[in-house]
């Protein structure tokens, strides 16, 4: 076998495991609020490559990985928590529900659902098509009327398996798809926590700290209280982010694209981001071949709302991974664009580390 | 038997009405071991028979439906997502962000995607999402997609069978291969029987775009009772306890001008000394079950029918309890026992 040969079988071997730890990640249950489990397992696999673990009081994990020379200080960001739902009390021999993050009520019918620590499974169901009246089948059916079975006899069953207030996640394993397609829930960020883990395991000369936050989905919660600990000079948030580039939606409307490559954010609805840094990225990412696009439409937010306005303000970027079906147990993500986002990622670093910081001129 | 196995395998199968071939074979598979002729029709309604000791013997046939409800594909647009059709009663509204496997010249995984919530303008709220306006995202180029599939290709739903807490079973297409799981429970309990009269076992197709399989094998069959084994309305919230049954109480007993008085009496009688639980399930008219086409098939069949309790009907987690399924095979089993056709 020659080098090159060589080097295609290696870099397979770490695609496929990266491939492994995302599908992990993303079957892991962990609604905004309810991150333990996720939070457990990133730092299992992260331990040996940092210099110090910090978990603070909502549950985020400040990972530190020490710098050569520690001049300066970045902070990589991507968000464990996923949308999901919370029991809120009972119907008979059902669950009653709300939402935790912004769910579209019409993708709730008809899906299976893990229960709690024990992982109960359950299903929500819907009133049979046979028996709903004609103004009712072309109504929506709202959350307030739908429930969570999980086969119990009564509600007294209920209230000792599913206290109210139990967290309950989708059920849905990854499946890979199509051409390079992935099919996962909890994309939106477990893959930002994938890309984390990975660049948690370079040195640079400059200190890096990788955040784990939490309860992003419920308004950006956990990355209000990392910066400033971290107190960070430049900051990368990592995300899965919205693709509309689907059927019955005109291409003005396709926020990215799938298989676009990483996405860059110039604005959204949480933050106008820094044009130099915006550009910085732009400049590796065409320098270094790697295929990316800009996020076309300005809607959606993450984490860089509140990372900007911390401290004295941070100078912040968002490169994100399209993903279709967003917030969906069936969330749709390209491999390529998963690998095209964590090669940027370590090339900015890379490019911040030989420029000694991000150069304004 | 592995019952709990048996379902699952049942149920993960695929068999859209009018595509059940396939099928066929692994039921037909199963027939055989227990009776002692299997005969497949043209239509893919398979026939088993399993004979009684009566050198002049009456015929029951007991039927459950097999065919599952599905998509079909319609066109392909110029981005690679396909259009659909749906094949049997499908509420629009359940299929949102659902798994499916397209059946071209391979099988692929695809999902039902919609325009985002967020690009919806306000003529759309408070309207249901429409099948029209949905299509399968199969993660691949137009030229790939049009490569390996083709108009009128079928779509079924991908199954994810999950038990639940007190033996109820969730998964697709309950309706009605837990007919067929009852079928096969019959067939066993039938080996250590010396019943009288001879028992046509059969497994029909396309009950769910109008009752035809039924009506092809009352027709040939030519029996004296026929027992139709189907599902009922599992209690959900806002259906009447008149129409919709806990599970797990027994069998659903139809009664109504659909059904024959004198035999549903009798396996009243039975259950009720037996000790099998039932429930009366009231229909006024048509049972919407092969009952309606068997009852006048030539010169007119008695008919009975006997319904598992399922929650969720047509959707991808129907639910049901395994404790019914049991009642339902007992019960039928008693009645072949009885005797009862003078």
């Amino acid at each position: 076998m020659d080098s090159i040969q060589y080097n295609a079988l290696e870099q397979h071997k770490e695609e496929r495991n990266a491939i492994e730890i995302l599908k992990q990640l993303t079957e892991i249950s962990g609604v905004s609020g309810d991150e333990d489990r996720v939070q457990e397992y990133v730092c299992q696999l992260i331990k040996e490559y940092t210099d110090n673990i910090e978990i603070d009081s909502m549950g985020n994990i400040i990972a530190f990985k020490k710098g050569i020379n520690s001049k300066f200080k970045v902070m990589l960001s991507a968000h464990m928590d996923e949308v999901g739902l919370i029991i809120t009390g009972y119907k008979d021999k059902l669950l009653k529900f709300k939402s935790v993050g912004g769910i579209d009520e019409r993708i709730l019918l008809n899906k299976r659902v893990s229960v709690g620590d024990s992982k109960i499974p359950g299903v929500i169901g819907a009133k049979p098509i046979h028996l709903q009246k004609k103004a009712e089948r072309t109504k929506p059916i709202g959350i307030d009327s739908m429930f969570i079975d999980i086969g119990a006899e009564d509600k007294k069953e209920l209230e000792r398996l599913v206290p109210r207030g139990t967290f309950v996640a989708f059920d849905s394993k990854m499946v890979e798809f199509g051409e390079g397609c992935i099919k996962a829930k909890a994309l939106d960020d477990r893959v930002g926590c994938a890309i984390l883990m990975d660049m948690i395991r370079y040195k640079f000369d400059f200190d890096l700290y990788c955040c784990f936050t939490v309860q992003e989905e419920v308004g950006l919660r956990g990355s209000a209280i990392t910066t400033y600990r971290v107190e960070p000079d430049i900051a990368i948030v990592v995300e899965g982010t919205t693709c509309s580039d689907v059927a019955g939606v005109e291409e003005q409307f396709h926020t990215t694209k799938l298989k676009g490559g990483a996405a860059l954010s110039f604005m959204d609805r949480t933050t106008v981001y820094d044009k130099e840094l915006l550009d910085f990225i732009k400049n590796v990412a065409e320098s270094n071949n790697i295929k990316y696009q800009l996020k076309k439409t300005v809607s959606g937010g993450n984490d860089s709302g509140r990372i900007q306005r911390s401290l004295e303000g941070v100078r912040v970027a968002t490169i994100s991974i399209p993903c279709r079906y967003i917030h969906s147990p069936v969330s749709v993500m390209s491999k390529e664009d998963f690998f095209s986002s964590r090669e940027l990622v370590r090339a900015v670093l890379n490019e911040i580390n030989n420029k000694g910081g991000v150069n304004y001129a | 038997m592995d019952i709990i196995k048996l379902l699952e395998q049942l149920s993960m199968q695929n068999g859209v009405s009018g595509f059940e071939k396939q099928l066929s074979e692994f039921i037909a598979s199963e027939f055989r071991q227990h009776c002692d002729e299997v005969q497949v029709d043209h239509f893919y309604n398979v026939i088993g028979l399993k004979r009684g000791y009566s050198t002049n013997p009456k015929k029951i046939m007991i039927t459950a439906h097999y065919d599952e409800i599905g998509l079909i594909v319609t066109s392909i647009d110029e981005q690679g997502f396909v259009k659909f059709s749906n094949i049997g009663g499908i509420d629009s509204k359940i299929l949102m962000a659902q798994e499916v496997i397209v059946h071209g010249s391979e099988e692929l995984f695809g999902i039902i995607g919609a325009k985002p919530p967020h690009l919806l303008d306000e003529s759309q709220a408070g309207i249901a999402v429409k099948l029209e306006d949905m299509c399968i995202d199969l993660g691949m180029s137009v030229e790939s997609v049009k490569a390996k599939i083709s108009i009128g290709d079928t779509i079924t739903f991908k199954a994810y069978p999950t038990e639940l807490k007190n033996s109820l079973y969730s998964s697709k297409s309950l309706d009605n291969r837990s007919g067929v799981l009852t079928l096969i429970m019959i067939l066993e309990q039938l080996k250590g029987i010396n019943h009288r009269d001879d028992v046509y076992i059969i497994a029909t197709v396309q009950e769910e775009v109008g009752l035809r399989g039924a009506e092809m094998v009352a027709y040939s069959t030519k029996p004296d009772l026929a027992i139709v084994i189907d599902v009922c309305y599992g209690d959900t919230p806002e259906v009447s306890e008149d129409e919709a049954f806990s599970l797990g109480k027994g069998v659903a007993l139809g009664v109504g001008p659909n059904l024959h008085k004198g035999y549903t009496n009798k396996a009243k009688q039975l259950a009720e000394e037996l000790g099998i639980g039932i429930h009366i399930d009231v229909n006024p008219a048509s049972t919407g079950t092969e009952a309606w086409a068997v009852q006048i098939s030539r010169t007119g069949i008695p008919t009975v029918l006997f319904s598992n309790p399922l929650r969720y009907m047509h959707t991808m987690v129907e639910t049901l309890s395994i404790k019914d399924i049991k009642a339902t095979a007992r019960l039928s089993v008693e009645l072949i026992k009885a005797g009862v056709i003078n």
